[in-house]
């Protein structure tokens, strides 16, 4: 059933409108700031859920559909519209986004105005993103998200924080500017076939040689690998994310880096089906580099947050991987529904990973608050001081290491066995992150908050507060939900992802 | 000669220009008789004969091109537009330098003379019909912007960067005088429309026109600042008093930007695959060297002029393509570039203080802090300039890589993109000090409510025109069909 109200637009500019009005009103009236702030998200939240119980699971079209005239010169337009992939998407980061809010609260002191407006901003940005159907709408607002992010890192980050959103900015630019040159490319070309267009869809028609496909998928790598990020372009992350505030890492990890997956399974693919399934084997071996190279780097890590970064990597690594093995699995099995089960798996892993990951760094950013360290060896015995805390930290990394229950284990499983499908070595190489996942975050928690107290700082810890607990037990409980049941997930997605692997299989020589 | 009779629609088509010389003689006369303390009048009687002169523009815009004076004058609505966007160009820079001058008695009727006079040659240059006609202009031009530089006598940096500006820039008009002059001597005539037939009939492949090409091209490399004929950009945007740097980086690169298309894209348009890949070279190297040596700079105003001039090359991107999108792409990055310019300037000279010039980078530690509106604003243009959506800078460099790509030359826009990436450091450093940092002293803004308004309008339209670039975009395609 669709709306009669445009909510894709309510859901883009209503945070973006309360950011305004936060910078307006300033520091001065900061109490009624954070209200609004959270008031906002939780009111965008409650209307993206409009989107899930109006959602019609039966066809793989965009729904919610909105366009206006933009740019008439470049026949572009303000095109809004989500499928079975975006539309999980937008709810994560709206429900992702209250949290972040009330993760903020007391604990900012420089200019929380200003804070709470750029998270609501980039909020607005984010579901943009996700929801443009005009590949000049999408880059505008794909770039535009960089520059919030890159205050909240620069004024609220750690000691080095300038170095680190300086390289997360020129990274990403870097990677994009690229994908620019390649949509003003496929633009010319549908001049040439008679309508201009920017158009989305009309790129996912468009007749490519394969000469000219195997640029524009190069250039759609660098900026999705960059953003995902796949090895060897992951350096940024783990340096943005130990030098961001906590909101800061809690909205990379579970959003940003989902919009390089998305990039992949909205551009990539489809548009550049061929020299997709050319290159294949060039991104299953990033994500399978990915998954063991950076899980052994991330074993080693001494700070917390560095820890979880590197194994953020590792994670979407399995949604590359799940991603690229379609064309194998066609080969292999011949039907949609198989080849399907490799991108269903990529997308139950970031939706999963958006979960974990946020809750993982909430859990960092509460120790933060009260020690002021992230190094792994200033801890130990926290469960002694504070055992609530420690029973979400355990669930969160349990949930981490794929244990079966929690949605870690869903994402796992499904790429896993998509990978068993196409080649047993894949299957065993990405298979290690069971034991590679469980190595390092279990050893983490053993070291952080099992064993006796280790110093007079931790003797003094105090328990989580009640803010904190809504938060950490609002991912648990989704968490859990996820991974019980993850069915309304799959069932939403199922016929766009069929459609989307239909598109893919398809050559467009 | 049927020459003596002119007729009104000839005088019509110049009434602008008309207008704005009588303008400027009264106003010079009327300079003369006022003291220091009634100065304020000329400022009013100049920003008056802006208004008049937009008013006349108007008023006699053209629908199409018409010729005048023996076709050594073009009206054209390119013109028309060229001319609006100069004015107002002209009419906030004289707005902005206000106060500055007045704190350090530059306050004089000179300044606002010699700026108008610089205008005049920037429409001349516009309506050029002929090359002697495009010389004059850029001759009126130039000789204005050099007294302009020298304009503070005391300063002995401004008087070294005024010295090396005119040594130079006379080099520059000579090369461009011999480029013409060869060309005349191989087609037999000077005026624009008999040049394009004159051309194709003499051959755009013949050794003597590629030779005096060259020299042109030398010649209007050297007025836009493209490497390697940017020499003087660095040292007159530093030396040069503050308001006469942002007067230099806003009307004069209409200027230069109508030069080339005239010269090039009108005249010798045959000659496209000779000029083609000359400018190519010229653009690769002003977008490489602007960005890369602005990474070094520690002055505001000299790294601005070095941005000035990889901004240069992507305008030069849309001209080399030689299509009407191209052109219309390099009309529309110099409008915006004018306008992200003059702001940038402005926030330089709404910082500025008796004594203190706000020009070194370490002077924007903290902005936030102490003026989180402002530092918003100088923040939007600086994310403009580095050409990240939603400003309007991003729209610029889309319509030049889209003309580029669209002649088949989509490596240079994956060069040109590159050093865009390149460039974006040292603008995230001015907002990373501004942001970042903590502030080294506690000075406040001093600056009026006229400026504080006007400056904000400018910042604003960088996002609103960032938002909807349709419309400007639809002015450019109108003008140029």
């Amino acid at each position: 059933m669709q709306l009669d109200w445009p909510i894709l637009s309510v859901l883009i500019w209503l945070p973006i409108a309360a950011g305004v009005v936060l910078l307006a009103i300033g520091d001065r009236a900061i109490a009624a700031g954070r209200w609004l702030a959270l008031l906002t998200t939780v009111a965008t939240f409650a209307i993206s859920t409009l989107l899930y119980s109006n959602f019609d699971t039966g066809t793989a079209q965009m729904q919610f559909l909105e366009q206006r005239a933009w740019i008439p010169a470049f026949n572009s337009f303000y095109a809004l519209g989500v499928d079975g992939i975006a539309m999980p998407l937008i709810v994560l980061t709206t429900f992702i986004s209250p949290l972040v809010i009330i993760a903020g609260w007391s604990v900012i002191e420089k200019k929380p105005a200003m804070y709470f407006a750029a998270f609501l901003i980039l909020e607005g940005l984010m579901i943009g993103v996700f929801a443009a159907l005009d590949a000049l709408l999408f880059y505008v607002l794909w770039e535009a998200m960089l520059i919030p992010m890159f205050i909240i890192i620069g004024i609220w980050g750690g000691q080095r924080r300038v170095y680190a959103t300086l390289k997360f900015f020129l990274y990403t630019f870097l990677g994009s500017v690229l994908m620019l040159v390649s949509l003003v490319y496929m633009y010319l070309q549908t001049c040439e076939a008679g309508v201009c267009s920017y158009s989305i869809a009309d790129f996912q028609q468009l007749p490519l040689g394969m000469n000219a496909q195997l640029f524009i998928f190069s250039s759609f790598l660098m900026a999705f690998a960059v953003k995902v990020p796949m090895w060897p372009v992951h350096t940024w992350l783990p340096d943005a994310h130990v030098e961001a505030p906590t909101g800061g890492s809690v909205i990379l990890a579970a959003i940003m880096l989902k919009m390089g997956g998305y990039g992949f399974l909205r551009f990539s693919l489809p548009i550049t089906p061929d020299a997709s399934a050319h290159l294949d084997w060039l991104v299953i071996s990033l994500s399978l580099i990915a998954v063991v190279y950076i899980g052994f780097v991330a074993l080693v890590q001494t700070d917390m947050k560095k820890l979880i970064a590197y194994s953020s990597i590792a994670h979407m690594g399995f949604v590359t991987l799940g991603a690229f093995l379609v064309f194998t699995l066609m080969d292999v099995n011949g039907d949609l529904r198989g080849a399907a089960m490799g991108i269903d798996g990529a997308m139950v892993q970031m939706i999963s990973h958006g979960l974990i990951s946020g809750a993982m760094f909430f859990c960092v950013g509460v120790l933060y608050d009260r020690m002021h360290t992230r190094e792994i060896s200033a801890y130990g015995g926290v469960v002694n001081r504070m055992p609530i805390f420690a029973a979400f930290a355990v669930l969160f990394a349990m949930a981490n290491s794929g244990l079966p229950a929690t949605s870690g284990f869903v994402g796992e499983f499904l790429v896993i066995l998509a990978s068993f499908r196409a080649n047993f070595w894949y299957a065993f190489l990405a298979a290690m992150t069971l034991i590679l996942g469980a190595a390092y975050t279990l050893w983490m928690v053993k070291r952080v908050i099992f064993g006796s107290v280790a110093n007079h700082h931790v003797e003094e810890l105090t328990d989580v507060n009640g803010r904190e607990f809504l938060v950490l037990g609002i991912l648990a409980v989704a968490v859990l939900l996820m991974g019980i049941w993850p069915a309304p997930l799959l069932d939403v997605m199922r016929p766009t992802v069929e459609n989307l692997v239909q598109q893919i299989t398809t050559s467009k020589l | 000669m049927p020459g003596i009779v002119i007729s009104s629609v000839e005088y019509a088509a110049a009434s602008a220009e008309i207008f704005l010389l009588t303008a400027i003689c009264a106003i010079l006369l009327i300079d003369v008789f006022l003291g220091d303390s009634k100065r304020w009048i000329t400022y009013a009687l100049s920003l008056a004969a802006l208004a008049g002169s937009a008013f006349v523009t108007v008023k006699y815009a053209v629908d199409t091109r018409v010729l005048a004076f023996h076709g050594t004058f073009i009206a054209d609505p390119m013109g028309d537009v060229l001319k609006l966007s100069s004015y107002a160009a002209v009419a906030i820079a004289f707005l902005y330098s206000r106060e500055y001058l007045q704190r350090r008695g530059l306050f004089k009727g000179e300044y606002f003379i010699l700026g108008l006079v610089a205008l005049l040659g920037v429409m001349v240059m516009i309506s050029a019909g002929n090359l002697i006609t495009v010389y004059l202009g850029i001759e009126l031009m130039s000789l204005s912007l050099y007294a302009m530089v020298a304009i503070d006598r005391d300063s002995g940096i401004a008087a070294e960067s005024a010295m090396k500006y005119f040594v130079l820039g006379a080099i520059a008009s000579g090369t461009l005088l011999y480029g013409f002059s060869v060309i005349y001597g191989l087609t037999g005539t000077l005026q624009l429309d008999e040049l394009a037939v004159a051309v194709r009939e003499v051959g755009p492949d013949k050794l003597g026109l590629v030779f005096g090409l060259v020299f042109v091209i030398a010649g209007v490399g050297f007025k836009f600042g493209a490497v390697p004929f940017h020499m003087w950009i660095p040292d007159v945007y530093h030396g040069a008093p503050t308001p006469v740097t942002m007067f230099i980086g806003a009307a004069p690169k209409i200027g230069s930007f109508i030069v080339a298309i005239r010269v090039l894209a009108e005249g010798l348009d045959s000659m496209v695959a000779s000029w083609q890949e000359m400018l190519t070279v010229l653009a690769i190297l002003s977008m490489g060297l602007g960005s890369l040596v602005a990474i070094a700079q520690t002055n505001i105003k000299r790294m601005l002029a070095y941005s000035t001039i990889s901004h240069v090359g992507f305008i030069l991107l849309g001209i080399l393509a030689g299509t009407n999108e191209g052109y219309r792409a390099a009309m529309f990055y110099t409008l915006t570039y004018v306008l992200v310019s003059t702001g940038s300037f402005g926030v330089i000279l709404l910082l500025s203080r008796q004594g203190f010039e706000a020009d070194e980078l370490s002077d924007y530690k903290g902005l936030n802090r102490k003026s989180p509106w402002f530092a918003a604003i100088m923040m939007m243009l600086m994310f403009s300039t580095a050409g990240v959506p939603p400003f309007v800078g991003f729209w610029a460099k889309l319509a030049v890589l889209g003309a580029v790509v669209d002649v088949g030359l989509s490596w240079l826009a994956v060069v040109a993109v590159l050093f865009s990436v390149i460039g974006a450091f040292f603008y995230l450093r001015v907002i990373k000090l501004m942001y970042f940092d903590e502030p080294d002293n506690s000075v406040q803004i001093e600056a009026g409510g006229t400026m504080r308004t006007v400056l904000s309008a400018n910042g604003l339209a960088a996002l609103a025109l960032g938002i909807f670039p349709g419309v400007l975009m639809e002015l450019c395609a109108r003008v140029l069909p």
